[in-house]
């Protein structure tokens, strides 16, 4: 059963008062320190920071529509080595706490000391639409919220963000609460397990109800769904059979930025850049040889295909993947329709409880009967 | 019938050694006659074949791919096998959502002592592949 609290600063609106509740928990020590996105101090981005001292929560903004990094490759790294021996807080969007979830599965990051904080998500803007859009004078924060709290359309969405059917975090130890709230009076704090209930208690936040909450939540993720169906059927249509798929990727140039931007591929050395994939001139000369030519740089689709076997069964649908690519190939709408078939295959979620074992980790002794009869 | 320049399909097998080779070689030991399309590749577990090995031989021009393990409960290592199991199925099921032809992979339980089916499976493929047509990403240069 969940908990729920009001933080309202009368006229600073949401980010007033996600900015008090941060501060508040650094002022009394309930964290040591915040994983939170922050305005940079100079030029037009904000990027996550770790900020030891309450006074640098003014520059907060959680609710900015863009992530410039998937976190949870940042809780990957700061975790890593060793976990956290303080008490770290981390604010994380549902797509980026997933991610986390899922890294911890396969022993990239480590959930000790950590403070879950997850925050409803209207959607992001790209790095540049948000830049841009800053640079022109609006608050691009003020403006998503208002579309979002008058249900009017976000053109600039990206659209992973825009097909995304989980705008509430999942597992979080609280939840910044947005869908179905004031957002002019201030936010909803949602306790969803035992420890952070226990933070709301020693807040002395006052027990609240919110009857809207989950019938404006249903809401968004009906709509997010039936956008999320037409796409995929597009995509499908768009990249189905060879010469379809070739075509999407004429422009990919085996930049391999898409790896590197994705939470979840961790390898330090993906198996492309590894010297399993350095041939000699002769087996070069051979492929192009017996084809009659040889483009280069050579296994554009199967570095596709193997990232899809590797890791699709984990993807959060986070979207950065098209954002890294140099040449906006919709890598992220190629793997969310075939993460999508193959996640349901086991009926896996990814990042949705630490309980559900990776699905190429795993097996059961009964299953699958088609393959190899 | 042999027709003139019949398409023969190009197989590449990856098969386990201490099941399916062994039928392999029982196959042979009792002189069964069997499509000598297939290219055979011992690994020790059917459970080794990482997808890539698949992948490569399909997209550099094999016309199908055969992945042959022991039966699910009978693997030598105890689960290699299982995993074999989920890891053929998602690579299917990735070439069957991108529309690449996913029955051009196959994967079959063949055990140590049925060197019989092991005959009949490689006659099997053929014959499939044979009615497929070479694959078209073998002449494709820009994959």
């Amino acid at each position: 059963m969940e908990r729920y609290a009001f933080i309202s600063t009368g006229n600073q609106g949401a980010l007033g008062a996600v900015r008090q509740f941060l501060a508040s928990l650094l002022e009394k020590k309930l964290v040591d320190a915040l994983l939170v996105p922050l305005e940079l101090p100079t030029g037009d981005n904000v990027v996550p920071t770790i900020v030891s001292r309450p006074e640098q929560i003014q520059a907060a903004n959680p609710l900015a529509p863009v992530m410039p990094v998937n976190a949870a490759r940042l809780v990957s790294r700061i975790t890593m080595i060793s976990p956290s021996p303080d008490r770290l807080g981390v604010v994380l969007r549902p797509c980026e706490l997933r991610a986390l979830v899922e890294l911890v599965k396969l022993k990239q990051a480590s959930l000790d000391k950590l403070l879950l904080i997850g925050v409803d998500c209207f959607g992001t803007y790209s790095v540049n639409d948000y830049e841009k859009s800053a640079r022109e004078g609006s608050s691009p924060t003020e403006d998503l919220l208002g579309r979002a709290q008058g249900g009017k359309e976000a053109p600039m969405l990206r659209k992973a963000c825009q097909i995304c059917e989980y705008p509430v975090p999942m597992g979080a130890d609280l939840t910044i609460g947005l869908i179905g709230v004031d957002l002019g009076r201030g936010i909803l704090l949602v306790g969803g397990t035992p420890e952070g209930e226990k933070v709301m208690q020693e807040l002395g936040l006052e027990e609240a109800k919110s009857e809207e909450r989950q019938s404006a939540i249903s809401k968004l993720i009906e709509e997010r769904t039936g956008k999320k169906e037409a796409l995929l059927k597009q995509t499908r249509e768009e990249v189905s059979g060879l010469d379809k798929m070739m075509a999407t990727l004429a422009t990919c140039i085996n930049c391999h930025n898409c790896k590197t931007a994705c939470p979840l591929c961790y390898c330090k050395e993906c198996f492309f850049d590894s010297p399993v994939f350095e041939f000699e001139a002769e087996k070069y000369l051979g492929w192009a040889k017996r084809k009659g030519a040889l483009r280069m740089p050579n296994d554009t689709l199967l570095f596709h295909l193997t990232r899809l076997n590797h890791m699709v069964v984990s993807c959060v649908g986070c979207g950065l993947c098209t954002e890294a690519c140099p040449n906006d190939i919709p890598v992220s709408d190629i793997f969310r329709l075939v993460g999508e078939q193959v996640q349901k295959m086991f009926d896996y979620v990814p990042g949705r409880s630490l309980d559900e074992e990776l699905p190429l980790t795993t097996f059961k002794e009964e299953e699958l009967p088609d393959i190899g009869m | 019938m042999a027709e003139e320049n019949e398409f023969e399909p190009v197989i590449v097998g990856f098969f386990c050694n201490w099941c399916t080779a062994t039928a392999a070689d029982l196959a042979g030991t009792l002189r069964m006659q069997y499509p000598p399309n297939v290219r055979p590749i011992r690994t020790m577990c059917s459970g080794s074949v990482d997808p890539v090995y698949v992948l490569r031989a399909l997209l550099g021009g094999a016309d199908g791919v055969i992945v042959g393990g022991c039966p699910p409960g009978d693997c030598h290592y105890v689960n290699g096998n299982y995993k074999a199991r989920r890891r053929m199925a998602i690579l299917k099921t990735i070439l069957d959502t991108l529309g690449l032809e996913n029955n051009r992979v196959w994967i079959r339980w063949i055990s140590a002592a049925e060197g019989a089916k092991f005959a009949r499976t490689m006659n099997e493929i053929t014959k499939s592949l044979k009615k497929l047509g070479p694959n078209p990403i073998s002449k494709d240069w820009s994959i």
